[in-house]
Formats: C-alpha cells, structure tokens, sequence
C-alpha cells in the first residue's frame, strides 16, 4: 500500500519535471499560426527553443517576446519566413525585452515599422537572420531592420538586411556589441552604430546603400558619448541608392554614395576595410553640425584612427546637395578620405591640441590613398584665410589599437 | 525516519510550489467582484473610481474598480501611484455603447483587465466577454474583435478592437522593467465621483472608508481634467499627454529610449520635444524635423503622430486603432500658443 502511494507520488513529481521541461514543438504555417506563435512566446520558459518550420507565415499583428533564454529558430533565412504584408497592428514585426534571447534562421518581410526591435536585453543574438522589405528601397519601408537599442552584449552575425528606410542594422544606445559577417543593401544607412560604447563591425559587406557604414553620437539622448569602435575588414562598395530616408531624420543628411561615415565620437579604429566606388566618399569624417542646446554632449569626433584600408574611386560625384561644405571648396573628384576639420575654438587658436584624426597607411591603386581636412573652422572664422590641407603628413602616426570586446559571462 | 521526514520534505513543498503558483482565475466571475456582472455593479468592497484625464482607448467607456484586502490599505502620494497592499486587485472594463445618444441601451463589453498585486509584485491579465456577455474568460494572447456601435451624433461606427496580449500589458506598465498601473495618484484620483448614494470626494471617500492612509491635510491640486474649458489650454494639453503618452515616454518607460518625456513632472524643454529632433522615427517623422516646433503645430511631429491612423506612424503605438478627434485641435491649440 505504502509502496504504491510512493510510485504515484513518484510518477507525480515526473510529471512534474516534465511538463517544466524544455519543449520543441514546430510551429507551421496556417491560420492558426499566429495565435500559436504567440502562445509558444508567452508561455516560453528559460531555456526554451521555439522551432518555426519551412515556409511562409503571414500576421496581421506584431509579436513580442518577454522571457529570458529563449531561442527563435526556423529553418533558414530564405525556408522560414515572417510576412507582415497584411499587418493591421503593432508598431514593428517583433518585439523583444526580455535578456538571453537568440535568434536563428528566420526572415521577417514586409513590416510596417520595423522589422525586429529589442529593447534594454543583456544578451540578444542574430544568426542569420534576414529582414527585408521586398519591394526595394521606399520611403515607405520600415526604419530599421535589425534594432537592438539600450541593450548589453549584442550579437548579430551572419545576418541580412535590405531596404530600411533608415538603418538596415542599427545599434543604438547599447554597449558591447558585434555586427559580424552580415550583409546590408538597399538601406539609407546599411550599418549604423549609434549614441554606442564597445563595438566591432568585422568582416561585413554593404553595398548598393546611401551609406555603408556609420558611426554616430547624436545629442538630447539618454545615452550618449559613443565610443571604441571597430570597423575592420569589411567590404563597403557600390553604395550608390539614393536617399529615401523619410524628410526630418538624421540619416537623411547621409550624403549619396559614402562609404564609411563617422560622426561625433571618440576611439574609432577604421582598418583593413575594402573600400571602392562611393560617389561622395569613401571615409568621412565629420562634426555634428545641427543646433543644440545639451551640454552634455560632444559634437566632435576625437582620436579617429584610420589606417591600412584599401580606398578607390571614392568622392568622384559629391553629393552637392548634402555634402555641399565638400563641393563648394573641391572641385571635381574629392580625395578618398575626408574630415570636416572642426575643432573646438581653443584648439583652433591653438591654445590646446588633440589627436583629432590619425592616419596610418591606406592604399589606392595609384599606392597611398588621398586625404582633406576640409578646415571647416577657418572657413567660418576667417573666411579669407580659408585653404584646405590635403597633405596627409601631417596627420600621420598611430593609436593603439581598440582592445576586442568580450561580452559578460554566460552570454553567447 | 529520515524517510518520512524527506517525505513530508517533499509534500510541503509541492504543496508550497503549487500555492505560490496559484494560476489566476479562469472567469471573471470566480473573482467575485460584482453584485451584478452584466451591470457591472459592484460587490461593497470592491469600489468603483475614475481618474481625472483618462487614456483614451478608441472611444472605450471604462468602468474602474479597486479591491483591497479587507482592513488593509494604500498609502496615499500626489505624484506617484498609491503604494497598495498585497492582494490589491485593479479592475477595468472596456466597453462600446450601443448607442451613444442614449446609454440606457446598454454596452457590448469587450474586456475586463486586471492588474494584481502579489508578493512579487503586480500582474496584468485580460478577460475577454464571452457572447451572451454574462462572464469574461481568461485570455494571455490577446484577440482581435470587430465591434461596431452608435456614437454622439448617430453614426455607426465600426473598430477593429485589439486587446492586447499580456506582453503588450507590460510595454506600457512597466517602469524599469517592472509593471505598475498608471492611474491611482493622488493628482488623477482627487476629483468627485458619483457613488450610489451621492456625490462625494474619491479621496475623502477613501479616506472615511479606512482604505487610504498618509494624506496630506492640505492637497495638492489634481490633474485638470483634458476637456474642461474652464481650465487653461497649457494645464489641459499637459494633463493630456501626462496621462497618455509617459507611461512610455518617460525615463525608465518603453520609450525611454526617445529622450522625449511627456510626464506633467518635465521641465526640460528639450526633454519636452521642443526643437527637439527625432532619432529612430523612420516614417512616423512625416517629414518634420521637429517632435515640437513651438509655435507651430503643424510642422511638430508629435500632432502628425496623434492624428495619423497608419500602424508605422500612430502614437500611442498601442490601444489605438482610431484618431481621438476631441483631443487634436487641444494639442494643435497648445503646441500654436507655446512662444
């Protein structure tokens, strides 16, 4: 008697165990799939993986996910797709704000907003997953792609992005984080690392973007003063689409056709990237230049250290309209890198010094690639004095280099 | 004998796992909140409230309701929401008016929600009304319902009514990732309310019922109430925004991320959207480079948001599904008159 109260006490606690157990259920595609969906991510528990099967699911709502170390996955970025061609609500196509998430092997198309935001997560990881907006390059798309924000130890590798209306990936406000091996086209700013502390974008290819890569710290944010950036071996080519970024965004000043853009911030390494064919620049280097009234922030880039890039056919058709402090002092073909030459005044009457920008070697075909500090400074102040330096002697040296980015324990 | 102990061990703590667990109520009903559900008549100790400015809700009649343990109470605070004692259960319930012009006709409700307060905190549930509208069932994915009623002027009116699922709850009931209600502060909640037997004071009311503590002798003065012309256009807008956008647009809200803050504590104009630029708006910009041009509401951001129905633009993102007409000109009005 006693015996068989404990073999059902026994198959009780089992029981237990296993309904808490990890479960793996694929979810397919049908009208049910939303609901289902979105039960499996708030019934989710710790340690759960969610495996959506082949083939094209389509929503008409957003989804969101808000438990810790949980995994997305489908079964590729071009079997398992999210359509949100008919979305009715929901701001973007999913939303996450919970730590540990990873996702796997899916694309999301088509949202209305954005593709994929994750809000303040302390571990969040892309492998190869592609967002897309399938009818090319609009000013209609959704902004970002990819959109980690406020978050900790972000990873995004092998990923996809095409035609945001603003960053295909975008990093905002977050601190440690690796863009690696992704691919951006179509987008007004293919990668954009923004308002961010720690980051490597290794190894990457943009492409047929407004802008390839940026990098920048805007003012008025809770998080601000970006800094550490890597931007190494990428290949940043052909960015030729125009900007279709909707009226009023920052993005929208990304001059046609460049290649790399820094903004603002303070340690950036730009190495080893094969840059070719961006019609206003290939590397440039500029100061925040819109009014503001925080105190708080630096709009001038610092110890910008760039060094053994390859650069060819940059700057052949400047951007007049949004580069015009570029084309107003060069006429015809600008040189492959560029920097405004803003300073603070004290520097300017040479009463302090920085390391503003440190060149290395970089490479063009014709051997040493070109250089212009544009000497904004002069231009405003003195008008008459005004020259442009394009001797890069005179800003050639080196900076350590950027320490890699280990992200917290237990994370990746 | 270690045996039994280890036996007892385990039972005690199944016993315990499952209590602390406790899942919440399948129906509305097993709360025992109502005298009279489909009336929505509450029992004595669940006690019906309003708050000065509400959020609007797609043209929604609420009707809010606190339950408190008995002899327990919340501690009253001006800007802040009451702190509540466990077991405190918030109640609201989304209606459409048949007929707007005659309320005697009824309402279709469509979702009771709740917000919890247990050791660990507060949670949000919703329950959704079945058909024949005498009950409302647990639901954690949210739905959609199609509803359609008469409003003010006798035109039928149709919405595609999503209640939210319970992530959605949380997206704009959290502060610092942990959820808490918005409304109960003392600055929406000192204003009269018509109870059964009368007209009286909330927080006077609340007070002679031994449910509310720490109140100060002189008060502070409430929200102005958002369509009270008697109030200046400045209070009203504030009130406004305050009670329908900073639950996110706040420091340690979902939109937090903005920098753009809409709480009636703000000061900084910045903060406040004045000349501000927009970061992450993609489309919802509409091609403006302001959140708030002073002076000139429609070069500001924040009125193309409020007045644009499309899922990508709208502000609030969520809850709203329709432009709330009453409010548009208040904030045009406001955003013209700031110099």
């Amino acid at each position: 008697m006693k015996k068989k109260f404990y073999k059902i006490l026994l198959n009780f606690i089992f029981l237990i165990i296993l309904t808490n157990q990890a479960v793996s259920e694929t979810i397919k595609p049908g009208p049910q799939s939303y609901e289902e969906i979105q039960s499996a991510l708030i019934f989710a528990k710790p340690g759960d993986i969610i495996d959506l099967d082949e083939g094209i699911f389509y929503f008409e709502d957003g989804l969101s996910l808000n438990v810790d170390d949980v995994t997305i996955q489908g079964k590729g970025m071009n079997k398992t797709i999210l359509s949100f061609k008919n979305q009715k609500s929901g701001a973007e196509g999913l939303m996450i704000t919970s730590n540990k998430v990873v996702l796997k092997d899916f694309a999301i198309e088509d949202t209305i907003g954005d593709a994929i935001v994750v809000k303040g997560a302390e571990g969040i990881s892309f492998i190869r997953i592609r967002t897309e907006w399938t009818n090319g390059p609009k000013e209609t798309n959704g902004a970002y792609g990819l959109y980690p924000v406020q978050s900790k130890d972000v990873l995004i590798k092998e990923c996809i992005a095409i035609g945001a209306s603003d960053a295909g990936i975008y990093v905002g406000q977050s601190e440690r984080i690796k863009v690696l091996d992704s691919i951006a086209k179509f987008n007004v700013a293919g990668i954009e690392i923004e308002n961010s502390y720690y980051a490597e974008v290794i190894g990457n290819h943009a492409e047929h973007n407004t802008g390839g890569i940026l990098v920048f710290d805007l003012p008025d944010l809770p998080q601000q003063g970006g800094h550490s950036v890597l931007i190494a071996k990428n290949k940043v080519i052909n960015n030729d689409t125009k900007n279709f970024a909707p009226e009023g965004n920052i993005v929208g000043k990304t001059p046609n056709g460049t290649g790399i853009m820094i903004m603002a911030n303070e340690n950036i390494e730009v190495r080893d990237n094969d840059i070719r064919n961006n019609a206003t620049a290939g590397i440039l280097i500029v100061s925040y230049q819109e009014e503001t009234e925080d105190k708080n922030y630096n709009p001038i880039p610092n110890k910008i250290y760039i060094h053994n890039n390859f650069l060819s056919n940059n700057g052949y058709d400047v951007d007049k309209k949004r580069a015009g402090p570029i084309s107003d002092v060069i006429p015809g073909k600008a040189p492959e890198i560029i920097w405004d030459g803003v300073t603070p005044i004290i520097e300017w009457f040479g009463l302090t010094s920085s390391d503003r920008i440190v060149l290395g070697k970089n490479f063009s075909e014709e051997g040493e690639a070109d250089f212009v500090n544009l000497n904004l400074m002069t231009k405003y102040l003195l008008p008459r004095f005004h020259k442009i330096d394009k001797n890069n002697q005179n800003y050639f040296g080196s900076i350590q280099s950027l320490k890699s980015v280990n992200f917290s324990e237990g994370i990746n | 004998m270690i045996k039994v102990f280890n036996f007892l061990f385990l039972l005690i703590s199944i016993f315990a796992a499952i209590s602390l667990n406790a899942s919440p109520k399948k129906l509305l009903s097993d709360y025992n909140f109502f005298e009279n559900i489909e009336k929505q008549i509450p029992k004595e100790n669940t006690i019906p409230y309003h708050i000065a400015s509400p959020l609007f809700s797609d043209y929604t009649y609420k009707f809010r309701f606190i339950s408190m343990p008995d002899g327990k109470l919340a501690q009253y605070n001006h800007d802040k929401v009451f702190n509540f004692p466990i077991g405190t259960k918030i109640i609201k319930t989304f209606a459409y008016p048949i007929d707007d012009r005659d309320l005697s006709r009824g309402f279709q409700f469509l979702e009771t929600r709740l917000l919890i307060k247990n050791a660990s905190g507060w949670f949000p549930l919703s329950y959704i009304w079945n058909e024949n509208q005498n009950d409302a069932e647990l639901k954690y994915i949210g739905k959609t319902i199609n509803a359609k009623w008469i409003d003010k002027n006798g035109i039928e009116q149709s919405n595609r009514y999503r209640v939210p699922n319970i992530n959605q709850c949380g997206s704009c009931h959290n502060l610092n990732k942990v959820i808490m209600p918005i409304g109960p502060k003392g600055r929406n909640f000192d204003i009269t309310f018509f109870y059964p037997h009368g007209e009286v004071n909330q927080i006077d009311y609340w007070k002679e019922k031994k449910k509310l503590e720490n109140i100060p002798a002189n008060r502070k003065n409430p929200t102005a109430v958002w369509d009270d012309v008697s109030e200046t256009i400045g209070n009203r807008a504030r009130a406004y925004l305050d009670i329908n956008c900073a639950h996110c647009h706040r420091e340690g809200g979902s939109a937090g991320n903005s920098g753009f803050y809409l709480s009636l504590e703000e000061t900084n104009n910045t903060n406040l959207g004045f000349m501000k630029k927009p970061v992450a708006a993609g489309r919802g910009s509409g091609g403006l480079k302001y959140v708030i041009k002073p002076g000139k509401s429609e070069e500001s951001i924040l009125l193309y948001r409020m007045a644009s129905t499309d899922p990508g633009v709208m502000m609030p993102e969520l809850s709203r599904n329709m432009k709330h007409k009453e409010a548009i000109p208040l904030i045009r009005e406001w955003i013209d008159s700031i110099n």
